[in-house]
């Protein structure tokens, strides 16, 4: 025999494509049963007008999970995301409400910041070689700071640029088609989910996401400009936090400076439920999707049965567990 | 005769240590040149520096005649130097080859990956090393063997004149090995430089040209393989003598049995394997890679469950489901795999060896007696010959063989009846092997029943006292140890494959 090894790559691979979509299924499967769970409990929880209520409400989660998930990908963790998001907002506010420039301005404004924020955290990263927990940690005071300095403590109105409040709320679905009328908060979350799954598996970009966060040495050696990449994924991420803040600023008409914290640990939890590793090299947009939505038909289900908002929290705390229990259960060799 | 890389008067410090003094070497097109030394001999630090990962503080490196530094693995791949280390440093998460062509990926416009091209040109790549492997299979889920190959297939992708190959047979068997040869020979025909480092004295032999002997950091000479015998080479390296003797084999016919396993099983990996050790006993465990002899002891030692058979520890049955449950009956494993499982390597001497019993050191209010850690870490470093400046050197920074010492502290202080050591001395050198040897004869003299897993079957000679052959999981038999077994008779264990039966049940 003239070859070096006889191969089965055909049973290891159907394993490990089982494994991941078993992993999907699971989130998935989880939701199902929650949505199962609360109609029959209530007769309001599956109406349409909830369920668009609830897609709503996983808009602005689904979007920071998306670019926190790019960031875990790649073995890192981004804290900095909430109050980033509100930083971009407030841009926006003073680029559209302070200046007065027309609204794409504004739009653009909001991802310009996102994108140099998450530069300059990556360049934290990258560069300077800081831990990423503590980088994203610094940065997030900084931008809560920044937000609070620039907008003088108080909300940033958008009241004189007629449209931006229909960047979230309107729903030009609805008006191609009545049947649907999707807001364009939850028609943005799709967009974004679906442009950042392109990235994150057919481009180069997302290949360095899974193979920084494989073995960040190896890929060092093999010749690839580790730094540069880092900071491009870092930076991206905080392009599509700026999308974030357009859709919350939108939502509230408004650029509320003191508003952020906690909006990142959220995502985080969107991601891990999605099945995202947070020791890098895994994980998926479709999941972390599934996560958001979790966490919001949770929320709205529980209010719907009138449970005590203190209690949602609980729960919510206690998902994460089980997710992250579940997976590792599923993961142990056996 | 001109050169295809020259390094001369070569020089690199680190804090605290001279690595490299004015160090020459050369390679020329189309042979493969030897580097021999001991662990902190300089040689990995050498191919560093001629592979771009170090900067070099003094001498100066030609390639092709012209003056040349390389500051990175990218510019040293642009001078045409590969090098495949001797760490597995591949992506697990991904797939072989988005491994092999990793910053090479074909892209189509916006940044936009090829994968269909990315996997096509893996293949071909694999078929010049006649490789049978699937470019989609993930690489976590192969062997070390195949990751092996894995990381040749992406050295040999660059197409490099000059390939460092560092320790690349580590985890190969002897098919492997041989296949690894062949492709050797066919890069030295294409006139592709080799500098080959290894720890493996047959392999020198076999396919070096030239030899060049590096000892403390320093160049010590460059000879001509095929007409230096070893025995010089392994002068050389250690400045010293060093002999290869067969054991003296103690007669323990009536000492107690320490250890018995009866028709121990697991799935495909251990079928139906039964033997005992006695006390003052060194029991080898020879085989192929993958025949299942880690997967034994790791059995033995709670870390996997079985699915049949019976652990019996001085006589006794004992029910062992945890490594916590080993321990508490004596057994001690020390692993393949150090840095991962035996070490804290960022913690000292001291903190390591306590690390094994810390309750031993605890107060009944919680606090550690540091005193009484300090004095039990320098009693082992005395008594097992630890080289270190003091306890409170960190594990990362001593010799692998001074490691596996201070892993070996840790079990003697569980005070282990039965110890398994799992490739004691791999990567290790040559000097270090025989005092770790020595080290395994004292355990034993004492009383202890020593279990040795060793790939080297020059190792498992010198050692071992009986002699337990593995292949495909089952226990094939067990031979007599000293001068009369040959490793012919092991070899014929190792590959006495299963009945046509069992063949025709795996080939489904």
């Amino acid at each position: 025999m003239t070859t070096l090894s006889t191969d089965a790559p055909k049973s290891a691979l159907s394993r490990l494509l089982m494994a991941v979509t078993h992993q999907k299924l699971l989130a998935f499967a989880s939701l199902i049963v929650l949505l199962i769970g609360f109609s029959i409990a209530s007769p309001n929880f599956m109406q349409t007008s909830n369920m668009i209520a609830i897609l709503q409400a996983t808009s602005v989660n689904g979007v920071l999970a998306i670019a926190v998930t790019l960031v875990i990908i790649t073995g890192g963790i981004d804290l900095s995301v909430g109050t980033m998001m509100t930083f971009t907002a407030v841009i926006t506010g003073v680029v559209l409400t302070f200046l007065g420039l027309p609204l794409l301005f504004g739009v653009m404004a909001a991802i310009a910041t996102g994108a140099f924020c998450g530069s300059c955290s990556g360049t934290f990263v990258a560069k300077m070689k800081i831990p990423p927990f503590i980088a994203t940690l610094g940065m997030m005071l900084i931008l809560k700071g920044l937000s609070l300095v620039i907008s003088g403590t108080r909300p940033i109105y958008f009241n004189d640029t007629p449209g931006f409040s229909e960047i979230s709320r309107g729903s030009v679905l609805g008006e191609v088609f009545p049947a649907l009328p999707l807001p364009n908060g939850v028609l943005i979350l799709f967009i974004v989910a679906a442009v950042a799954a392109y990235i994150l598996n057919r481009t180069v970009l997302g290949r360095y996401c899974f193979a920084l966060g494989s073995n960040e040495e190896s890929v060092r050696l093999s010749g690839v400009n580790t730094d540069r990449w880092k900071i491009a994924i870092y930076a991206l991420a905080g392009a599509i936090v700026g999308v974030a803040g357009l859709l919350i600023a939108s939502r509230l008409n408004s650029a509320q400076p003191a508003l952020g914290l906690g909006y990142e640990l959220e995502a985080i939890a969107a991601v891990v439920i999605g099945g995202t590793s947070l020791s890098g090299g895994r994980g998926s947009i479709l999941g972390s999707l599934i996560g958001a939505l979790i966490m919001a038909v949770l929320t709205n289900g529980l209010r719907v049965l009138s449970v005590a908002q203190e209690w949602q929290t609980v729960v919510t705390g206690a998902i994460i567990i089980l997710a992250v229990y579940a997976d590792m259960m599923r993961r142990k060799p056996s | 005769m001109s050169y295809l890389v020259e390094m001369r008067g070569i020089e690199k410090r680190f804090p605290g240590v001279h690595a490299l003094r004015s160090v020459n070497f050369d390679l020329r097109a189309g042979e493969v040149h030897a580097l021999m030394g001991e662990n902190g001999a300089g040689k990995s630090t050498l191919m560093k520096i001629m592979s771009g990962i170090y900067p070099r503080d003094g001498g100066e490196m030609l390639v092709d005649g012209h003056p040349a530094a390389p500051d990175s693995p990218r510019a040293a791949q642009r001078l045409g130097i590969g090098i495949i280390h001797q760490e597995l440093s591949l992506m697990n998460d991904l797939t072989a080859a988005q491994n092999v062509l990793i910053g090479r990926e074909p892209r189509r416009s916006f940044g936009r990956l090829d994968e269909a091209a990315l996997n096509r040109r893996c293949e071909e790549i694999f078929a010049q090393l006649q490789l049978r492997m699937d470019p989609r299979a993930p690489v976590g889920a192969q062997t070390i063997a195949r990751q092996q190959l894995i990381e040749i297939a992406k050295a040999l992708s660059y197409d490099p004149r000059v390939l460092i190959m560092d320790e690349p047979t580590a985890a190969l068997n002897d098919a492997e090995i041989a296949e690894l040869f062949r492709v050797i020979d066919t890069l030295k025909t294409k006139g592709v430089g080799i500098v080959y480092i290894s720890h493996r004295m047959d392999e020198i032999k076999r396919i070096a040209d030239r030899v060049t002997i590096l000892r403390d950091g320093a160049h010590i000479d460059t000879l001509d393989a095929a007409r230096t015998p070893l025995s010089r080479i392994i002068q050389l390296m250690v400045g010293r003598e060093v002999t290869q003797s067969a054991p003296v084999i103690p007669d323990t016919s009536a000492s107690a049995v320490a250890l018995e396993v009866r028709g121990l099983s697991r799935g495909k990996e251990v079928r139906d394997v039964s033997f005992s050790v006695r006390k003052g006993e060194i029991l080898g465990i020879a085989g192929l890679m993958g025949a299942g002899r880690t997967e034994v002891a790791r059995i033995i030692f709670g870390a996997d469950p079985r699915d049949a058979g019976e652990i019996r520890v001085a006589g006794k049955a004992v029910d062992i489901r945890h490594p916590h449950a080993a321990v508490q009956a004596g057994i001690g494993y020390l692993s393949e795999d150090r840095k991962h499982f035996g070490l804290a390597v960022d913690m000292s001497v001291r903190a390591n060896v306590a690390m094994a019993d810390l309750g031993r050191f605890t107060n009944r209010a919680g606090v550690l007696d540091e005193a009484a850690m300090k004095r039990t870490a320098l009693d082992y470093i005395e008594r097992l010959g630890i080289r270190t400046p003091s306890d409170e050197q960190d594990v990362r920074l001593l010799s692998g063989g001074n490691q596996q010492k201070v892993v070996i502290a840790k079990w003697l202080l569980r005070d282990c009846d039965v110890l398994i050591f799992d490739e004691p001395t791999r990567g290790i050198d040559v000097g270090a092997k025989s005092e770790i040897y020595a080290l395994l004869e004292a355990l034993a003299a004492q009383g202890r029943a020593i279990i040795v897993i060793s790939s080297e079957l020059p190792e498992v000679m010198r050692l071992a006292h009986r002699i337990a052959v593995m292949c495909e999981g089952r226990l094939t038999g067990i031979l007599p140890g000293g001068a009369e077994t040959t490793q012919e008779h092991i070899m014929e264990l190792a590959t006495r494959r299963g009945s046509a039966l069992t063949g025709a049940e795996e080939a489904i």
